[in-house]
């Protein structure tokens, strides 16, 4: 079975690369800008759903990786100078380190009782990065200017952040799927309905759910080097946003937790929602409120987010719809 | 003997589940357990596949000490369970269900070759038209046959029964009877636990009895069904007693 050959995979990668492909083409500053948060979003969105849709583990400290990964890979960055592909990889390297730390403390926990603690690993990433002196404290860490200028310029640096973005996000969008269509994911999903049968039938569940928690860290931890080197600046507040991490969740819950496509879909609606929502008169003071709001319909009404209603509805569209 | 099962005890705090168990399983033999409710038998089951540890005593699977090891680990060396209180995983289709089974139980087989087998058991058991269903949208009675056929899928030595016949009307029963004498004939070892008496006692070469965590009796069907401990303490009614040794 090759899993390329089946249709599942290409309505995901397709938006994302002739998202991208059409933003390269316009070369608008602007629309740069934008695409870099929704791809960005994406990425986060789809990383997060390997741990929390394929497995189970509702995971409210995903940023978590986003930040120290980052944080590390723009520490690598400014003050070694470290190249930015490299410095990233690094960040995506150690958001793993991290998971693997965090896992072996929280991974033991089940269902109500993981989410409470990743929201407590939340807190304490961000109180720790704002005493640590190396990354500046609660001042955060800046890039000299100059480090734009291995890359052509600040200009040019902008658009190969974005490319970088761009190519993480459709990296993660066929990793997404190679796990949900491997030995490996089915084993996810077994731990998902039910762990203990899972174990019973011979699914290793401590070390399968480990390994998708690093996978699921390893992205995260790429996209904030790359977040914060546009940036050019890191904040403790930025970093480890809780905010961001229930926004993400939202985003995957919205497109369909446990698919390939709903967090692609989800993160792209709920970004042009919050643009909406921000701008309108009347809710710009509500957005969170909206936000909870709408996590709480459709966990209430449409459990398995708009694929997962499209796929229940049109049985005919699920080979498309993965 | 395929398991050995050496002076097994287990404790959940002031309640003594198991103690001092203690019997083998002979290579393609059916050994049926039966004991009133809350005598043990499923925590028996439970330490066996290393969902429980036990406080003492040690399990033994083909020569190999398997008492200390987690389930996973267990399922591995070619030992597959069927639930009493069936649990499928809802989400997924009936064929992928049993594709964990294939995927993940002695032979640890690809994707692709798990598919095949997988269709197989489920030939076996009768369910290869619900292949594409939602696991979550079956019977009762097909969850049984789901639960039998994803143990059969790991293609284990030795497979654990847990009341595969409760909760089915006695058409079914027949029709699960029938399957389950297969299954014995392609020469799998079965340890099963079961409350339906004419089934177990016409099924079974070996039946051991536990009552209050200990083992009161063990023989032939007959000699169980003539013992009278066994009459006292889990049939309680001499009058049901005959009649069952009648049939």
């Amino acid at each position: 079975m090759n899993p390329f050959r089946q249709s599942g995979l290409w309505p995901s990668f397709l938006l994302v690369f002739l998202g991208g492909l059409v933003v390269l083409v316009l070369r608008q500053d602007t629309m740069r800008e934008t695409a870099f948060t929704v791809l960005m979003f994406i990425g986060l969105a789809s990383s997060l759903n390997i741990i929390m849709g394929y497995t189970g583990y509702v995971n409210f400290g995903h940023i978590v990786f986003f930040g120290m990964g980052g944080y590390f890979g723009f520490y690598l960055l400014s003050e070694f100078g470290w190249p930015l592909y490299l410095a990233a990889l690094a960040g995506g390297v150690m958001a793993m380190a991290i998971a693997f730390i965090i896992g072996a403390a929280v991974l033991r926990l089940r269902g109500a009782y993981f989410a409470l603690a990743t929201i407590g690993v939340n807190q304490a990433a961000g109180a720790f990065v704002s005493n640590f002196g190396p990354f500046g404290g609660s001042i955060g860490l800046s890039v000299n200017f100059s480090a734009y200028e291995r890359y052509g310029g600040a200009g040019q640096a902008l658009w190969l952040t974005f490319i970088l973005l761009w190519l993480v996000t459709l990296a993660v969008v066929v990793v997404s799927y190679l796990v949900r269509r491997s030995r490996f994911g089915l084993g996810l999903i077994a731990i998902r309905e039910d762990e203990d049968t899972a174990m019973v039938m011979g699914v290793k569940a401590p070390r399968d759910k480990t390994k998708a928690f690093l996978i699921s860290a390893f992205f995260p931890g790429l996209i904030g080097t790359l977040y914060f080197f546009k940036n050019g600046n890191v904040q403790p507040d930025d970093a480890f946003n809780f905010q961001m991490s229930l926004e993400v969740l939202v985003m995957v819950m919205l497109g369909g937790n446990g698919t390939l496509l709903g967090p692609v879909l989800g993160a792209f609606c709920y970004e042009k929602l919050r643009d909406y929502l921000l701008t309108s008169v009347f809710f710009k003071d509500l957005q969170l409120a909206t936000t909870g709001m709408i996590l709480l319909l459709i966990v209430l009404f449409v459990p398995g987010g708009g694929v997962g209603w499209l796929r229940k509805r049109f049985p005919g569209l699920r080979k498309w719809l993965e | 003997m395929i398991l050995q099962v050496q002076e097994i005890s287990k404790r959940f705090g002031g309640l003594q589940a198991l103690l001092d168990v203690t019997f083998d399983l002979t290579e393609g033999q059916i050994l049926g357990l039966i004991g009133p409710n809350g005598a043990g038998k499923t925590t028996l089951f439970n330490v066996i596949n290393g969902v429980h540890q036990p406080n003492s005593g040690q399990v033994i699977f083909r020569g190999e000490k398997i008492s200390g090891l987690p389930s996973y680990e267990v399922a591995r060396r070619g030992l597959a369970r069927a639930h009493q209180v069936v649990r499928p995983l809802n989400e997924l289709t009936v064929l992928e269900n049993v594709m964990v089974g294939a995927c993940f139980g002695r032979e640890r087989h690809s994707l692709g070759r798990a598919a095949a087998i997988a269709e197989q058991a489920l030939a076996q058991v009768g369910l290869t038209e619900l292949a594409k269903r939602l696991a979550g949208g079956l019977n009762v009675a097909q969850k049984k046959r789901l639960e039998l056929a994803r143990a059969l899928a790991a293609r284990p030595y030795l497979l654990l029964l847990d009341e595969v016949l409760a909760g089915l009307n006695p058409s079914e029963i027949a029709h699960m009877m029938e399957t389950i004498r297969e299954i014995r004939h392609q020469g799998y070892s079965i340890l099963m636990i079961e409350h339906v008496m004419q089934a177990i006692m016409s099924i079974s070469d070996q039946i051991i009895v536990l009552d209050y965590g200990q083992l009161i009796a063990k023989g032939s069907p007959q000699e169980v069904a003539s013992n009278p401990q066994v009459i006292e303490a889990y049939l309680g009614d001499p009058e049901m007693t005959a009649r069952l040794l009648a049939e």
